[in-house]
This record gives structure tokens, sequence and C-alpha cells, in this order.
């Protein structure tokens, strides 16, 4: 019966639909619980978009009807609004209008009408919720839906998930038990997902086989996602160290200067977005969604300033003596990192997340945290705009040129030394916008900065100093080949064995991995 | 020149670091109370310290980022012996097991904690713990030629490594607090008045003994070869030197010196945790070095000696000025004084024309 009303309705115009949904509505009020029951089974077979809305507000009490009129309003007594037109109406005193009342009976009819309608609904969002739920609930009265819902059904995935549905609901019917060996069996490829259901035929000694048999597969399928998962975190982990690495790789790759204040230019980039975000809060809290967009130059600038400053007053002194500039530009880190003691004081800073930073989504069984993808995201733009710079620019040009034969560059008219503090703020600007991605995911206080230093040259020296590329492939190598490690022996056996690794490295390839090759390497 | 620095800072050491205790000691302690004799001995293992990592650094051009781990190595290897040492009388009271290990539940001594019991045994294992590992590192990284900025990160990888390392309460060496509650080293009460004099004269011999032992290798043949290594690696290695084996047993036996400090060290201060491989420390013995003279041994043993004196008073008087003043010391003496206190006077003739020099030439090369 309820098929043939679906396929009649299927014939019918959809004007039609809507206009004999209206009236229905306008039904409810008259009569008795029994003719309202009719009247709910109409509605149900209507095949409007509106039915969930309306039906759930009269299963909750919230729908009034007017006793002279005979209009239909939505909402609290208080708060009323015309059903059809959306009218906001002041009817508070208006004792004409009369909540529509339901029973216990006629709110069963309209949960289960409820989730049949979604089942049968036009969206696809809708059947797919439905069909989630309905694998989740594996409520056995609800199986004949199910496989009404199968046959209708045109889209793929939730074709799958209803699929899965039934199969998950037959393990708590008394079907016969080759049907449920067929559903434990289909069931146990969705992995990890499957263990739930499966969990009620745990003690059917008849299944116990195919119980064991699908949690082998389940098992496999769990350590596939998982490798999966491990896979996206190191993957992660490399942009992040690809983000913290990529400024060195100027300063220390292409300018040959040790900078160990770079740590303290990613503290600098984290601080400003904290300092952004403050004023925003205080000023124009609507702002804050996109305080991360005026975090990023305000970074940009404020640590390439504070680059281009040591370079002028420090680096510069030191060219060509790459063991000072070591020496002083920890001593320039040192400065730094009490200066923001100073300032903002030892503790963590809080720096919030905009709502489209924050949460995650599942895809093929691997959970993506969004902060995450939106770095992974950030730090290959930075990484293809730089590559862009270097080679397409007339700046970036005089960079590799003054990197490459100094005074060859000075006798063609490049004034090395703007060149050498551009480069050099470029590298802080760069790690200034590091700092901003990365006080989305680590804790903004003075020390920062010395988290990632070690992890940074690992990286530069690992990919070969000079190459974008080498920096790029040793952030990823050692984010992912951490990553890998971290489960089996956990994260600080994981970080000795990768340092012990690179050390062993450096042995068999002193330059790195990409190095490069000729004159300019000395 | 050399020699006569040498000799004064030897004499000037056996005033201060034998001769002053020894009459306080006499004197039952008024002229100078037990804590400065600690802090006079810390400062000392510090001087060794420096010292050893000049002998590297001043004459064969290894920026060693790796000595604050050597120095760790020592002082770990004597601090397990001061354990061991404890016996019954620890919080728990377990005549063989540290406090740490009844806390964590293990049932018996590791293996790499048999021997310690004898202080001779832990005694050489602070010679040879930092000595082997210096010998390896160095073996592969001299023969595949790591050099310059290459050497100083991967000596601070290791170092970092070592940190993490000693962290981990599963090591065995008591995680994050490290070694400390020492009572006696050879039956000797550790706080009392006596030991503390006999440690500290102890380390300015083995001070004295370094000094004397860099300035002879650095004074002869092999000196002039590491000179040469530092000054153009390539050329000395196409004269026909064999370069690595040179910087290998300079490494080594700067590994080990390092090791005596951090040995001497710890009984001192009476604690040995993992902080002491940071990377923070291991740069700031670079910076000893550098104030006082690369390459002038004594500068060195100065330069950690004036700056741990002026960390101890400004800590305690203006705390936060303290790592603004250090900030400031690495970037003025690596810009304006590349070679250091001692090189300056050095460097320079006559008095006047000697402060002259400091204030006009400031080598920007």
């Amino acid at each position: 019966m309820k098929l043939l009303g679906f396929f009649l309705l299927l014939l019918f115009p959809l004007y039609a639909g809507a206009q004999n949904f209206e009236s229905l509505v306008r039904e409810l009020p008259n009569g008795g619980y029994s003719e309202r029951g009719e009247v709910i089974s109409q509605i149900l077979k209507s095949g409007d978009k509106r039915i969930v809305i309306t039906l759930q507000a009269l299963s909750d009490g919230a729908l009034y009807a007017s006793e002279e009129t005979g209009d239909i309003f939505i909402g609290e007594k208080d708060d009323l609004v015309d059903f059809f037109t959306q009218e906001n109406l002041d009817v508070t005193s208006d004792s004409s209008i009369k909540k529509i009342k339901v029973n216990n009976k006629l709110r069963r009819l309209i949960q289960t009408g409820i989730i049949q309608a979604q089942h049968f609904s036009p969206l696809v969002s809708d059947r797919m919720q439905a069909a989630e739920h309905a694998f989740k609930d594996a409520d056995p009265e609800r199986i004949e839906i199910l496989q009404e819902a199968l046959v209708q059904e045109q889209d793929e995935s939730v074709t799958a998930e209803l699929k899965q549905a039934i199969n998950a609901t037959i393990l708590k019917t008394d079907a016969d038990i080759e049907m449920k060996k067929q559903a434990i069996l289909e069931l146990s490829a969705l992995g990890a997902k499957a263990r739930s259901p499966l969990s009620v035929i745990a003690d059917v000694p008849e299944l116990s086989e195919a119980y064991e048999e699908a949690l082998l597969i389940i098992k496999n399928k769990e350590r596939v996602q998982k490798f999966g998962q491990n896979m996206w975190y190191g993957l992660s982990l490399g942009s992040v160290l690809l983000l913290a690495a990529i400024g060195l790789a100027i300063t220390f790759g292409v300018m040959g200067v040790i900078n160990m204040a770079h740590g303290e230019m990613i503290m600098i980039g984290a601080y400003t977005t904290y300092v952004v975000q403050e004023i925003i809060r205080n000023n124009a809290p609507a702002l804050f969604e996109y305080s991360l967009f005026i975090a990023i130059p305000c970074a940009f600038v404020i640590a390439g300033l504070v680059g281009v400053v040591i370079e002028r007053f420090v680096v510069r002194y030191l060219y060509g003596r790459p063991l000072e500039t070591l020496l002083a530009t920890w001593g320039v880190s040192l400065i730094l990192q009490q200066l923001t003691r100073s300032i903002f004081g030892p503790n963590n800073r809080e720096v919030g997340n905009p709502a489209w930073m924050s949460g995650s989504v599942e895809f093929i069984g691997i959970n993506f945290t969004w902060s995450r993808v939106w770095i992974l995201i950030f730090a290959t733009v930075i990484f293809l705009s730089l590559m862009w710079f270097l080679n397409k620019t007339l700046f970036g040009t005089q960079i590799r040129a003054v990197t490459q034969n100094r005074s060859m560059a000075a006798n063609m008219g490049i004034s090395t030394g703007k060149v050498d503090a551009l480069a050099f703020g470029l590298g802080a600007g760069i790690a200034g916008l590091a700092g901003v991605a990365l006080s989305q995911i680590d804790n903004v206080s003075p020390n920062l900065g010395q988290g990632y230093i070690v992890d940074s040259f690992m990286v530069v020296v690992f990919g070969g100093a000079g190459s974008l590329w080498g920096t790029v492939f040793g952030a990823l190598t050692l984010g992912v080949a951490t990553k890998l490690f971290e489960p089996v022996v956990g994260a600080v056996m994981a970080k000795i064995i990768i340092l012990v690794g690179i050390i062993l490295f450096i042995q068999r390839k002193p330059r790195g991995l990409f190095a490069i090759r000729g004159r300019a390497a000395e | 020149m050399h020699n006569r620095s040498m000799k004064i800072f030897l004499a000037g050491l056996f005033v201060i670091a034998v001769v002053l205790p020894s009459i306080n000691l006499a004197m039952s302690g008024q002229l100078m109370p037990n804590y400065f004799v600690g802090l006079l001995g810390k400062y000392i293992c510090y001087a060794l310290l420096a010292v050893s990592l000049d002998l590297v650094w001043g004459y064969c051009g290894i920026l060693s980022l790796g000595h604050g781990a050597f120095f760790a190595l020592g002082g770990y290897a004597m601090g397990m012996h001061l354990m061991r040492e404890i016996g019954p009388r620890g919080v728990y009271g377990n005549p063989i097991l540290p406090d740490f290990m009844v806390f964590l539940n293990w049932d018996k001594l590791p293996w790499f904690w048999l021997g310690f019991d004898h202080f001779w045994f832990a005694a050489l294992m602070c010679l040879i713990v930092p000595g082997l590992l210096a010998l390896i590192f160095g073996y592969f990284a001299f023969r595949s030629r790591v050099n310059g900025v290459y050497m100083s990160i991967i000596t601070q990888a290791m170092t970092y490594a070592l940190l993490l390392a000693f962290f981990r309460n599963e090591m065995g060496f008591g995680g994050n607090n490290g070694l400390t509650d020492f009572k006696d080293v050879l039956g000797f009460d550790l706080q009392s008045h006596t030991t503390r004099t006999a440690l500290l004269i102890l380390s300015a011999i083995a001070l004295a003994a370094g000094l004397l032992i860099s300035s002879a290798i650095t004074n002869s043949k092999l000196g002039r070869v590491l000179v040469a290594v530092r000054d153009g690696e390539m050329r000395t290695r196409f004269l026909g030197y064999r370069v690595e084996h040179y910087k290998l047993f300079v490494f080594t036996v700067s590994a080990m010196m390092a090791g005596v400090a951090g040995a001497l060290y710890t009984p001192q201060v009476g604690i040995i945790n993992p902080g002491e491989f940071s990377t923070a420390n291991s740069i700031e013995i670079v910076i000893w070095v550098a104030l006082g003279g690369r390459g002038t041994l004594v500068g060195a043993a100065m330069g950690a000696i004036l700056i741990s004196l002026a960390k101890t008073l400004l800590t305690g008087w203006l705390p936060e000025l303290w790592i603004f003043a250090l900030g400031l010391i690495f970037i003025l003496v690596t810009i304006f004084m590349p070679e250091g206190v001692l090189g300056k006077i050095k460097s320079s003739k006559g008095g006047l024309e000697r402060l002259r020099n400091i204030f006009s030439d400031r080598s920007l090369s």
C-alpha cells in the first residue's frame, strides 16, 4: 500500500503535490486523534519538502491552529509564525488559537513517518543521513522501510550505506543463518566501523566462525586505515616542518648564513597573530573569522623587518664566517626570547581558531583535521610562490646571482648589500608566516621557536642546502618517517631514531640529498 | 707570551683554588662560606670544559656543539657511582637499586649499571664513555669529510638526541629528575667542608693538567698540523697529511677532557640531569671560549670563569637582565672581538696602543 502511494506520488506534478500538502495541513486540527492520524499518513505520502519540519513541530507540540480562521501557526505560544506565509504575527492575545494536540500513538506514527520521509526525501543529504542513522540504530522494525528505500535509491553512496544498514539490521532479526553470514561478510568490508553492529552476534554459537573471520578482515582493514592515518599525520608534520624550514632554506641554503634566531622569527609571527586577534577581539569582533588573513601580511612584514634589522646590524659583518653567524644570531635569539618574555610574560598566550580552521572531516576512513589541511595548503602555496619569486622575478634572480658569485654580481651593478638585507628579510618574513600557521596548532610562548630550530636545521641539511626542492623532500620524508616510527616505538624514540638516521645519512652524503654540485658548492 | 700567560694563570689558580681554600679549611671556614667553595669548584669545571672545546675549535676549527653532551656523559658516569654509594640510605632503603628504579618498579639493576659500585671503574667510564662516543662519531664524521657548519649541526643533533634519550624513564638514568641525593664519595661526606675543599683542589689540578696537556699537544708538531687543518684543510690534505686522523685524535682527547670536567662537576653541584644536554648549554660553552680568546687555552678558561661569575651575580641581582647581557656578549664578541680578550691583548703591544686598538680596530673583515 505504502509502495503504491509512493508510486502514485511520483506521477503527480509537483504543484499538485504542494497544493495537496497545504490543504492536508489545514485539515490537521479537525476531528479526533484517529482522523488526525489519517491526515498525518496522507501528509507523509504527499512528498513535500516540508514534511519533516511540519510533523516534527506537531510531535513537539509546536503547531497551533486558529479555531476561527483555520490558520495554522508554528512556534512557541508567545512567538508564533504563520505556517504558510512565514509572517510574524502578534497573536498572543488571540484566545481562539489552540495547540494541535497529539497522543503517544500519533507521536510514534510521526517518528516512523519522519524516518520514512527522510528515506524517500528528494534530497540526497537527507537520505544519506537517514541511512547512516539506520546503520547506527539497526532497528529491526525499520527493515521493511530500508528495503523499500533500497529499491528506490538511485544515488550510489546512499545505496551502499543502505545496504550496510540492512546488513546491520538483519543481524538483529531472526533471519536465517546463511543470510546473516552473508551480512557479516559484507559488513566486515567496512573495517573499524563494523565493530559495533557485529558485537550483537559475538555470543551466537552458530555464527562464531563467520564472526571470527569478519574480525580478521576488520583487523586487516584497520591496519590499512591506520597506515593511511599515520601517512596523513606524517604528511601534516612534514608540512609543518616545511613551513618552519623554508625560511631557513633561504638564509642558510641560499645565503650560507646560520640563523639561530630563525625560530624566534617564527615566534614573532605567532605573537603577531596573537596581537592581531586581541585587537580584533576588542574593536571588531565580527572580523574574527578573517583574523588570520589580516595576521598573514602583518606577520610577514614584522618578522621581515626584524630580519632586515638583524642583517644590517649583525649578520652583515659576518659574511663568510658561518660559525660566527651561528654565535651572533644565537645571541639575537636569546635577546628576542627574553624581550618577548618581558613584554608578554612567560606563559602561553591564547590564540583562537576561526571556525573554518576547527573540526575535522572523515574521508576513506582517515580523520583529517581542518587546521592541518589548511596548513598543508598554506605550506604548498608559500613554497610555490617562493619558487616563482626566486626563479622568475628580477629580485629573485639577483639573490641567486649574489649567492653564486658576489663580486661578479657587484660588477654587474647589483647592490649586494641591499640584496643581502632583503633576502635575509625574506627568509625571516617567511618564518613569520610559518608562525601564523603554527600559532593554530602549537602553544604560543617565548619558547615556541626553540622547539623548531633543531628540526628545521635537520630538514635543510637532510634535503641539501641551497635546494628548495631538497627542503620539501627533506621535510616530507622526515615528517612521514617520524609518524611511521611513532606508533611502533613511541614519540621520543621515533625522534631519536630520526636524528641518529640523519647523522648517519650525513656520513654518506655530507652535503645533503639534493646537493649543489660544481663550483657554487664551495 | 703564551707560556707567560699560562704561568700567570696557573699561579693565580694555585692561589685561589688551592692556597686560599686550604687556609680557609684551617680557619674552619671563616674566610669562604661553604657554598662559595662549591661555586668556585663549579667554575673551574666549566673552565676545564672550555679548555677542551678550545682544543678542538681554537686549534682545529671544529666547532663542536656536542661538548655539553660529553660533559654530561662524564657527569652521569660519576653520578651513577654516587647513586650506588647511597646504598640502603635512600628513601626506599633498597641496598642495590637507586630510588628512582624502586619507584619505577624495576626488580634488578640494568646491565649498564653493573660495575659502577667501584669508584675506579666509574672514574674510568668518565673517560671512556665520552671518549668512545667521540671516537665513533668522529670516525664517521671526519672520514666522510663532514666539516664546518655541518659538523656543528650534526653534533647538535647528537646532543639533542641524547637529551631526548636521557629524558626517558625507560633509559634507566632517572629520566627527568636525573641523578641526585648523593651522600658521599669514597666514604667522605659530600656536604662536609673538607670534602668540598678537596674536590675544589682536585678540580684545580684537573684544570691545570688539562691546560698543560692541551698546551703540550698544541705546541708539538701534531699541534702545528692541527692549526694547518684549521686554516686550510684541503691544502693540508694535499700536502699528504691524513687530516681525519689528526681531527679524530684531538676530538677524542677533547671529549675525554670534557668528561672529566663533568665527573668533577656532579659531586660538587649535587645533581646531574638531562638539562645538561640542552642545546643552549653547548652553545654557551662556545661563547666562553670566544670571549676569552679562541686558540689561547688560558683565555678559554678565563672566559668560562668570567661569564659564569657574571651569570651568578646577575641572575641573583637582575635575573631578566642576564639573558640580555648574555645575548649581547654573543653579538658583540663575534662582531667586535673575534679573537677574544686574550687574543686582543696578545696581538697588540704597548699599553696605550693596546687600548687604542681595542677601540679602533673593529676587524670587520
